[in-house]
C-alpha cells in the first residue's frame, strides 16, 4: 500500500493540521463518520468507559505501511469474567476496520499485538467488549512521517 | 568531539517538527573515548554500528543505518522472531538443501551446512573473481553456482528465492566486519569508477550520493532522517517495501528519487557502486537481514 | 512470495496454569484492494482475513483481519496453559486457501 504523491501531500498537510491542533487545544479525539457508526455497531449504541483499557503504539511511525501497535486490557479472564472481543479501528484510513480480536478464558490476560498500515497521522481506537456486556474504549494518536526518501 | 555533535540535526517542513523530540539521538549518544559500552546485540551477538574512520576515509564517523533509525524499527531487528525477513531466510534454508538442475546437485551437495561453510562470505563481498575478470556482488556468486555448478537456471536478482539465498548466506556472517579486498585483482579500478558516480550529480534533482550521504546524514530530508547509505544491512526488509529488498534495489530507489534513469540491477555500474560503497563501511558489523524505514 | 509459509513461536515447555506468550508471523503480500496495477485498473483485494489459535480443540484467539493490517501478518497474543496438548494455528486466505502449522507444549 505505498502512497501516490497527492496522499502524501494530504498527509504532509494533515500532519501539519495535526501539530497545530495539539498547539492549540483542540480536541484531541472524534471518530469520522465510519469509524463511529462501526463503534455504535459493536457497542449496540452503549458508550464505552475509558480506563482500563490501554493502547499503545509509537508516537511517530517511521513508515506507514508497517506500524507496531498493541493493546492490554485489564481483566480477571475468567470463564465468567473476561474480555470477549477487542475492534481495532483506525478512522482516517481508507477504511476505518483493522481487525477484531476475540479471546477467551483460555487467552490468560487480554492483550495482543499485531503491525498496521496507516494512510495518515490519526488517533487510533480500541474499543473491548467484555463477556458481561461492558465495553471500554481507548485511543492513541500515531503521526505518520511521510515525504524525503522513506516516504 | 562526541558523534552527537559531528551529526548536526537540522528540522526542514512543517511534519518534521513533530519529530524533533524523537529519541533517535539518544542512541547515538556515547564517549568517544571510553567507546561504546550499550551495542546492539541479536541473539547474544552484538554488533558494531559505529566506528571511528580510518584515516583518508571520506567520513569521520562510519554510522551504520540502524542508528538512523527509531527505537520500534530497531527493535524489529534485534529479534530474529520480530524480524520479517526471516520469512526469505527460512525459504533460503529450504533452497540450500534441494537439489536442482542438469547435475542433480544443491547448493548443499558441494558446499555442505551453510553455517560453517557461508561464514564470512558475505563480509567480503564484492569479491575479485579471476574467472570473470570482475568484481562479484552475491547475486553473480549464487547464479555462477546454478549455471556453471548445478545446470539450473539462474534466478532473477530481485526474486525471493534470490533474496531468500543471499538473506541466508549474509546471515551466517552477521557481526563480522565489512572487509572488502580492495588489492585483488583490478579491484582498484572498480573502486575508482565506484567513487566516481558516489560524487556524481544526476538527474533532474542534480543530486550525487554524497549530497544526502557524506554531506547531510543525519540531517531531515522533509520528515526523513538521511542515513550514511551504508550497506551492512543488506539485503533488507524495509517498511515501505514490506518486503526484503537487495541493494541495488536501494539504489536504484535513490535515482528514481533523484529523478534520474536508473541503471539496472547487476550492471557494472551498480558493482562498481557496491564495490565503493563497501568500503565506506569497512568495520562495520554485518547486519544482514537488517530492517530499516 | 508463490506460497504463503508461517512461522510460530511458543516454549517448549511450561508450568501448569503459566501464561506463556505466542507470536505468529506469515508471509503474505496482503493485497488491499485499493491500489491500481501498472494498467491502471485496481488490484483485487486477496488477503489473510483470519487467523485462529486452538489448543487441544479449544479456541484460544480470534483475529479477523482488514487489509489495513501490513503485509507478512504478525500476531502476539497470550495463553494460561492448562495441560500439554497441541497447538493449531490456523490462516485463511481470501482465495481460499489455508495454512497451518501445529505446535506441542509440555506441562510440567
Amino acid at each position: 500500500m505505498e502512497l501516490t504523491r497527492r496522499e502524501a501531500l494530504l498527509v504532509a498537510a494533515g500532519g501539519a493540521v495535526a501539530v497545530m491542533a495539539g498547539a492549540i487545544g483542540l480536541p484531541a479525539f472524534a471518530a469520522e463518520g465510519e469509524a463511529q457508526k462501526l463503534i455504535d455497531e459493536f457497542t449496540g449504541g452503549a458508550t464505552p468507559e475509558s480506563g482500563k483499557i490501554s493502547l499503545s503504539a509509537p508516537e511517530i511511525a517511521e513508515n506507514g505501511n508497517t506500524v507496531p501497535v498493541g493493546f492490554e486490557i485489564d481483566s480477571p479472564m475468567t470463564a465468567d469474567d473476561h474480555i470477549e472481543t477487542v475492534m481495532l479501528l483506525a478512522p482516517a484510513n481508507p477504511r476505518p476496520g483493522v481487525a477484531t480480536f476475540h479471546f477467551t478464558a483460555l487467552s490468560g490476560k487480554a492483550a495482543a499485538s499485531t503491525r498496521m498500515r496507516l494512510a495518515k497521522t490519526q488517533d487510533l481506537v480500541a474499543v473491548a467488549k467484555t463477556s458481561k456486556g461492558a465495553f471500554y474504549m481507548d485511543t492513541k494518536p500515531v503521526k505518520v512521517t511521510i515525504g524525503g526518501c522513506g516516504g | 568531539m562526541a558523534f552527537t555533535t559531528t551529526v548536526k540535526r537540522s528540522v526542514v517542513g512543517g511534519v518534521a517538527l513533530a519529530l524533533a523530540g524523537l529519541g533517535i539521538s539518544a542512541s547515538l549518544a556515547q564517549d568517544e573515548e571510553s567507546g561504546r559500552t550499550n551495542l546492539p546485540s541479536i541473539e547474544g551477538e552484538k554488533l558494531l554500528t559505529r566506528l571511528k574512520s580510518p584515516q583518508g576515509h571520506p567520513l569521520k564517523w562510519v554510522v551504520s543505518g540502524f542508528e538512523f533509525r527509531t527505537r520500534d524499527t530497531q527493535a524489529l531487528q534485534l529479534d530474529d522472531f520480530s524480524n520479517p525477513a526471516f520469512l526469505w531466510v527460512e525459504r533460503g534454508e529450504e533452497a540450500w538443501s534441494t537439489a536442482e538442475g542438469e547435475a542433480g546437485k544443491s547448493c548443499e551437495s558441494c558446499h555442505g551446512d551453510v553455517e560453517d561453510s557461508m561464514k564470512g562470505v558475505r563480509a567480503k563481498m564484492p569479491k575479485w573473481s579471476t574467472d570473470k575478470n570482475r568484481p562479484m556482488p552475491l547475486e553473480d556468486k549464487i547464479n555462477q553456482c546454478r549455471k556453471e555448478r548445478m545446470g539450473a537456471e539462474p534466478w532473477k536478482w530481485e526474486s525471493d528465492q534470490m533474496l531468500g539465498m543471499t538473506a541466508l548466506i549474509g546471515l551466517q556472517s552477521r557481526g563480522m566486519p565489512v572487509n572488502v579486498n580492495l588489492e585483488a585483482g583490478d579491484m582498484m579500478a572498480w573502486w575508482e569508477r565506484g567513487q566516481k558516480l558516489y560524487y556524481t550529480r544526476m538527474g533532474q534533482l542534480d543530486l550525487a550520493c554524497a549530497n544526502c550521504h557524506e554531506d547531510n546524514n543525519g540531517k531531515y530530508i522533509r520528515a526523513d532522517l538521511l542515513s550514511q547509505g551504508q550497506t551492512n544491512g543488506f539485503p533488507t526488509y524495509r517498511l515501505k517495501w514490506q518486503k526484503l529488498g537487495s541493494l541495488h534495489r536501494r539504489f536504484k530507489g535513490c535515482m528514481d528519487q533523484v529523478r534520474a534513469k536508473a541503471y539496472k540491477r547487476g550492471s557494472d555500474e551498480f558493482v562498481a557502486l557496491e564495490v565503493y560503497t563497501a568500503w565506506r563501511g569497512s568495520g562495520l558489523s554485518v547486519e544482514t537481514p537488517a530492517v530499516r524505514q | 512470495m508463490a506460497k504463503s509459509k508461517p512461522r510460530v513461536k511458543v516454549p517448549k515447555k511450561a508450568k501448569a496454569g503459566e501464561v506463556i506468550t505466542i507470536k505468529t508471523l506469515i508471509s503474505h503480500t496482503m493485497e488491499s484492494g485499493q491500489r491500481k496495477g501498472k494498467d491502471g485498473k485496481p488490484i483485487p483485494r486477496k488477503i489473510i482475513n483470519t487467523f485462529t489459535c486452538e489448543f487441544n480443540g479449544q479456541k484460544v484467539f480470534e483475529t479477523n483481519l482488514e487489509p489495513a493490517i501490513s503485509a507478512n501478518p504478525y500476531f502476539e497474543f497470550n495463553m494460561k496453559v492448562p495441560e500439554s496438548g497441541t497447538f493449531v494455528f490456523t490462516w485463511v486466505d481470501d482465495d481460499g486457501s489455508v495454512y497451518t502449522k501445529e505446535e506441542e507444549i509440555s506441562v510440567e
